[in-house]
C-alpha cells in the first residue's frame, strides 16, 4: 500500500524563484534564504519520494474569475509552468501521477469533500518555487507531482478546520492505494505577508513562530483558529497558512500514531514582501 | 440575514470577498488578458482604447490609467490580478506593494529588510499604527504632504 512518509512546509514567494532563475541566490540579500534550504536539498536526495502531493494556491494564473474552485486536484499526465506575465520560469515540466490522483479524487469525494477535477492546467510559482527550493535546479524534477490547488484568493477561503479534516481524508485516500509508493505531502504558502493597501509589508514574527510551534505540537488546536486571526495578525495574504493544515492533517499522529520527528525548521525575514517559513516533519 | 464580515475593521486592508469580486469582475478579467504578450502590446500602444473594449466603469478605467492600485482595489480589483498590470509595466511585486503605502521604493524595501511593518497599532481601525488612515500617505509622500500644510 502507499504510505505518507513525511510532510514538508514552505513559503512559495515568487521573488525566490526569480532570484534563483536570474542567478542571484548568492547575493547577500538572498543568501540567508537559500542557506535555510541547504539541509532540505540534501534531505530530498536522502529521502527521495515516489510521488509528491503538493498543496498550493493558484495566483490568478490557471484560474481567473471565470471559475473559482475551492479545492482542485490535478489529474493530468503533465503540467506546464505558466507564464505569469514575466515569461514562464525556466524550470522542468511537472510530471503528474494520474493513477494515484484519480484514486485520491474518488476516495476524497466519497469522504464528502467536493473536489474539482482538473485535467488541463498550467502551474504557477505557488507550485514551482517549493520544488526549486527543495530540489535546486535539476533537468527534471525527481518524481511525479500531484498538484492540489486551494482557493485562498477570494474570500471566504476554506477554514483551518476544514483544511485539517481534508488532510485526514487525503491520508486515508493515499493509504488505500494498492501500490507500495512512498508519498510526501507538502503544504505551501505564507508566512505572514500583506501585499495590498496601506498595511502592505506587515510581518509578524511572533505569530509566525507560534504558528510553527503549534503546527508541530498542537495542530488540532491551530486548526480551530479562525480566519480573522490570520488576517489581523499575519496580513491579508497570510491566510495562505491554512494550506499547511491540510498537509499536517495527513500525518500519522492525527490518527493515533506517534508524533512526527522535526527534521528541519527554518524562519527568515524578508523575502521581498514576505516572511519565509519552512518545516520538515517525518512520520516514524 | 446579513453576512458575517469580521474583517471590515482591519486598517489599510480590503478583503477580496464575493461582493468585491462581483464589483471588480471586468477590471480583474481585463488584468487577466494582459497575460498574453499580444494583448500587452495592444494595451501599451493605446491604453485608453484597450480599456474601452471592456465593460468596466469609468472610475475603474481612470484608476488603471493612473496606476492607483489602492483605488483599483477599492473598486473591486484584487492584487494578484492587478499584478498583471505591474508585470506589463516591468514592475516587481515589491514595487507594486510599496506603491500603495506612499513610501518610495527604497523606503519600502528598507522597511522590509528591517523586519517589515509591525502589527502593533495596525490590528484594528482606531489604533495609532502607521497603516491607520490618519497616517496616510506614509514615507516621503507623507512628509511632503505635512510640509505643505
Amino acid at each position: 500500500m502507499a504510505k505518507i512518509t513525511a510532510s514538508v512546509y514552505t513559503s512559495h514567494v515568487p521573488a525566490i524563484g526569480a532570484a534563483l532563475d536570474l542567478g542571484k541566490s548568492s547575493e547577500p540579500y538572498w543568501q540567508p534564504v537559500f542557506q535555510g534550504y541547504e539541509y532540505s536539498k540534501q534531505w530530498m536526495k536522502d529521502n527521495k519520494p515516489d510521488v509528491i502531493f503538493l498543496i498550493y494556491n493558484d495566483h490568478a494564473t490557471a484560474f481567473s474569475l471565470e471559475m473559482i474552485p475551492t479545492f482542485a486536484i490535478g489529474t493530468a499526465a503533465e503540467f506546464t509552468p505558466a507564464d505569469e506575465g514575466w515569461g514562464p520560469r525556466p524550470v522542468p515540466k511537472v510530471i503528474g501521477h494520474p493513477e494515484l490522483a484519480a484514486h485520491i479524487a474518488q476516495s476524497v469525494i466519497q469522504q464528502d469533500f467536493d473536489l474539482t477535477i482538473v485535467n488541463k492546467m498550467d502551474v504557477d510559482h505557488g507550485l514551482t518555487v517549493p520544488l526549486s527550493l527543495m530540489c535546486g535546479q535539476p533537468q527534471a524534477w525527481p518524481c511525479p507531482v500531484i498538484p492540489f490547488a486551494v482557493n485562498v484568493v477570494q474570500y471566504p477561503v476554506p477554514s483551518g478546520q476544514r483544511c485539517f479534516n481534508l488532510g485526514k481524508a487525503i491520508r486515508k485516500a493515499i493509504e488505500s492505494f494498492d501500490q507500495p509508493l512512498n508519498v510526501q505531502i507538502w503544504g505551501t504558502g505564507g508566512m505572514s505577508h500583506q501585499l495590498q493597501g496601506p498595511r502592505a509589508g506587515l510581518i509578524n514574527k511572533a505569530f509566525d513562530n507560534a504558528f510553527l510551534d503549534r503546527l508541530i505540537a498542537d495542530p488540532a488546536g491551530q486548526a480551530a483558529v479562525p480566519h480573522i486571526d490570520y488576517v489581523r495578525e499575519a496580513g491579508s495574504e497570510g491566510i495562505e497558512l491554512v494550506m499547511w493544515l491540510i498537509a499536517r492533517g495527513a500525518m500519522a499522529d492525527i490518527e493515533g500514531g506517534p508524533p512526527p520527528r522535526v527534521a528541519h525548521r527554518f524562519y527568515h525575514v524578508p523575502a521581498s514582501n514576505t516572511a519565509v517559513g519552512h518545516l520538515i516533519l517525518e512520520n516514524s | 440575514m446579513s453576512l458575517d464580515k469580521p474583517y471590515l475593521d482591519v486598517p489599510g486592508t480590503t478583503i477580496f470577498d464575493a461582493e468585491q469580486s462581483r464589483k471588480g469582475y471586468h477590471l480583474n478579467q481585463f488584468c487577466m488578458s494582459l497575460m498574453k504578450a499580444a494583448n500587452r502590446e495592444r494595451f501599451k500602444s493605446d491604453e485608453r482604447a484597450y480599456l474601452d473594449e471592456w465593460p468596466m466603469t469609468e472610475d475603474q478605467k481612470l484608476a488603471v490609467l493612473a496606476r492607483d492600485l489602492n483605488r483599483c482595489i477599492a473598486l473591486g480589483g484584487n492584487i494578484y490580478f492587478l499584478a498583471k498590470i505591474g508585470a506589463t509595466d516591468g514592475k516587481s511585486f515589491q514595487q507594486m506593494a510599496g506603491s500603495m503605502t506612499g513610501m518610495t521604493e527604497i523606503e519600502y524595501r528598507d522597511m522590509m529588510i528591517g523586519g517589515g511593518r509591525s502589527a502593533d497599532g495596525n490590528r484594528v481601525v482606531g489604533e495609532d499604527g502607521d497603516a491607520q488612515a490618519q497616517h496616510q500617505p506614509q514615507g516621503q509622500a507623507g512628509r511632503a504632504k505635512s510640509g505643505a500644510n
